[in-house]
């Protein structure tokens, strides 16, 4: 059983303070992601976690065992670094034993793990080859190869495909749930992509400047983002966000569009409250475009002014209120910029954050 | 009227040309001539004397000159495996140090700012035996009777010419090392250390593999310079005590200047070229090994 708790963690630069005291809770065999925007100390946690950096405050568990003191050799993690920091001067099936060889495992024992991790990762014909020779992606694969042979209770991976050109990526993101439903190892994985983050994760923990902002499943982390900075990191598009004021039961929005207050909402919003009102492109549908027809709907006429086709669906541009929103028009027909269309918002799935806090109202 | 030009190129090339070849190829042509003859400075109408490979025929019989050879190789193989252990030494503990690094190197170098000259008299008052500050020392700390003979004991007198060439040298070793260890990727170390490898071992499998091609640069220029180790032995003991700490370079001096026996010098000294080849050629095979097992080209 391999849990990891980070309870009040804290790493400090000298002045500069890089995490700012993280509560953490991972089960045994989660695959929890950590994401955020660059610099916010998803590294940083992760190399404290490894034994890489020191803890500057707080304390970090693995397994139940407390482990701020113990040098990474001694917490049985493996990790897969961004640069895949593969031996140069070593062959693909020296670079994944090399681990084994340094733990005095027996020869054949040895031989039989490589073997194994190879052929999990289609490395065998590549096991005599210096990693120079290697493209970036079977350099990705070795790196993980090299993590996977010592079995390790907890699996960590910092940003290991940001190197790796599109289609690339899309791949080993497939290998790497595959691998994990194989292994079945506590994974913390680093990314800064939120694809990335939604496809891979158990459980998205998603930082900004140090802090944890919001932990939950892709969809919790989708449907209910606790405010605004969640609301327009996940998920692509970002979500669109309006300013507007409450005024009785309507919502006054910016350029004078007014519109219902969503019924969940009501009783929660006050008066006169400056907010900023959030929905997906996938909510604002032109009308005879739209999958949803159920539910609470508004209407509202608005000027196309770009289109982005994409095959299945229609990514179209509208102006509201002076601002750019991004609708999606699915069975897509061709738009001209400048079209005036009709729109339907599903109220009930958009989402209303405090102006002042950014904090979401929800019940 | 048709007159052909001298190129540009060769014009702006002569001056070079022309002291090159002044001070380069015509003393390495004439050099090699006259180590077919038997040229004595004292009888410049030797020069014109050719007596084929009478010199080398010499050389090859010659004990002093073998023993010359011997102890040149066996200095070279010594001074350049200590200077390696202490620059390696020294630049990873400079590697470590965060604090006043610049200012640790720029020391560092002082021991390379001194003329060899300089440092073949500072390391013969040193050892003095009647002045030197090692036998005061000594004698200060109690052992009242140490007089040692530093540079009249055959052996001690060898040791405190290594002692004094490795005091100027090491930081040869230790600046390109330390140049290795700023250039190595952090990456490997970190991931050697999440492979389970203690400091030692982590230096052991990563960081000597890739200081390796470092290394061998230092070796094939000090194997160079260490192999025409002159000025500091013939400040400090003159090759002496009898011929004991005599090196090919002292030796070619002696049979040149104090023989006079120009011709047979030359020769020594071609021969002795060939210990230096021998030796650059060795360690780049080695440097270009080394570089083919990090995969770097070539
Ligand atoms: N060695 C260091 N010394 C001083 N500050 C550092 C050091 N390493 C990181 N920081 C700072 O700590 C903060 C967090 O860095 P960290 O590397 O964890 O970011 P990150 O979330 O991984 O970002 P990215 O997505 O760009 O990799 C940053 O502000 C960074 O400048
Ligand atoms: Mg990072």
């Amino acid at each position: 059983m391999t849990e990891v708790t980070l309870s009040n963690v804290v790493k400090k630069y000298g002045k500069h303070q890089a995490v700012h005291g993280i509560d953490l809770g991972i089960h045994d065999g989660e695959f929890v992601v950590l994401v955020g925007p660059s610099g916010c100390g998803k590294s940083t946690t992760l190399r404290m976690i490894a034994g890489l950096e020191d803890i500057s405050g707080g304390e970090i568990a693995i397994g139940g065992r407390v482990v701020n003191d113990l040098p990474p050799r001694e917490r049985n993690i493996s990790m897969v670094f961004q640069n895949y920091a593969l031996y140069p001067h070593m062959t693909v099936r020296e670079n994944l034993g090399f681990s084994l060889k340094i733990a005095k495992r027996p020869e054949d024992e040895i031989a039989k793990s490589v073997t194994e991790a190879a052929g999990i990762l289609g490395l065998d014909e590549l096991m005599e080859r210096k990693p120079a020779e290697l493209s970036g992606g079977q350099r990705q694969r070795v790196a993980m190869g090299r993590a996977i042979v010592r079995h390790p209770d907890v699996f960590l991976f910092d940003e290991p495909l940001s190197n790796l050109d599109a289609k690339l990526r899309t791949q080993m993101r497939v290998e790497i749930k595959k691998l994990h439903q194989k292994v079945g190892n506590t994974i913390i994985y680093v990314t800064h992509d939120q694809v990335e983050a939604m496809t891979l994760a158990d459980r998205i923990v998603l930082m900004r400047d140090g802090h944890i902002v919001q932990v939950g499943t892709p969809l919790e982390l989708f449907n209910t983002p606790v405010d605004t900075f969640v609301a327009t990191f996940i998920g692509s598009p970002p979500m669109n966000l309006v300013d507007g004021e409450v005024s009785g039961g309507t919502l006054w929005l910016q350029g004078g569009i007014e519109l219902p207050v969503p019924s969940s909402a009501r009783s929660l919003v006050r008066n006169g409250q400056k907010v900023r009102f959030g929905f997906r492109a996938d909510n604002l549908m032109p009308v005879g475009h739209s999958v949803e027809e159920e539910g609470e709907i508004a209407e509202l006429d608005l000027t196309v002014t770009l289109t982005e086709p994409l095959g299945t669906e229609t990514l179209l541009f509208a102006e509201l209120g002076g601002l750019e929103v991004q609708a999606k028009m699915f069975n897509p027909r061709p738009v001209a910029p400048g079209e005036a269309m009709k729109f339907r918002l599903m109220l009930d799935k958009t989402h209303i954050f405090d102006a002042a806090s950014a904090k979401a109202i929800r019940g | 009227m048709t007159r052909r030009r001298v190129p540009e190129w060769f014009v702006l090339l002569l001056p070079a040309i022309i002291v090159i070849a002044a001070v380069v190829l015509i003393p390495l042509i004439f050099s090699l001539y006259s180590s077919f003859t038997p040229y004595k400075l004292t009888r410049p109408s030797t020069l014109w004397k050719w007596v084929g490979f009478f010199n080398y025929e010499k050389i090859l019989t010659d004990a002093k000159f073998w023993a010359a050879f011997g102890r040149t190789v066996l200095f070279l193989t010594i001074v350049l495996n200590l200077e390696l252990l202490l620059g390696l030494g020294i630049a990873l503990m400079m590697n470590k140090v965060t604090w006043g690094q610049r200012t640790l190197r720029t020391i560092l170098m002082f021991p390379m700012m001194f003329s060899p000259i300089l440092v073949g008299f500072q390391f013969k008052f040193i050892f003095n035996d009647n002045i030197g500050l090692v036998n005061n020392v000594l004698q200060s700390v109690g052992f009242q009777n140490a007089s040692l003979p530093w540079l009249v004991d055959g052996n001690l007198a060898m040791f405190s010419i290594m002692f004094a060439e490795i005091w100027m040298s090491t930081s040869v070793f230790a600046i390109l090392i330390l140049a290795g260890l700023f250039a190595m990727p952090r990456d490997p170390l970190e991931a050697a250390k999440v492979d389970g490898c203690t400091a030692w071992q982590t230096f052991r499998h990563i960081t000597l593999p890739f200081l390796m091609p470092f290394i061998f640069i230092a070796m094939t220029i000090r194997s160079l310079d260490v192999a025409r180790a002159y000025d500091i032995v013939q400040i400090m003991t003159g090759g002496g005590p009898a011929r004991r700490t005599e090196l090919l370079w002292t030796l070619m001096s002696r049979t040149g200047y104090v023989d006079a026996r120009m011709g047979l010098a030359n020769a020594m000294g071609y021969v002795s070229i060939l210990l230096s080849i021998l030796f650059t050629i060795y360690f780049f095979r080695k440097l270009s090994a080394a570089r083919a097992e990090l995969g770097m080209a070539g």
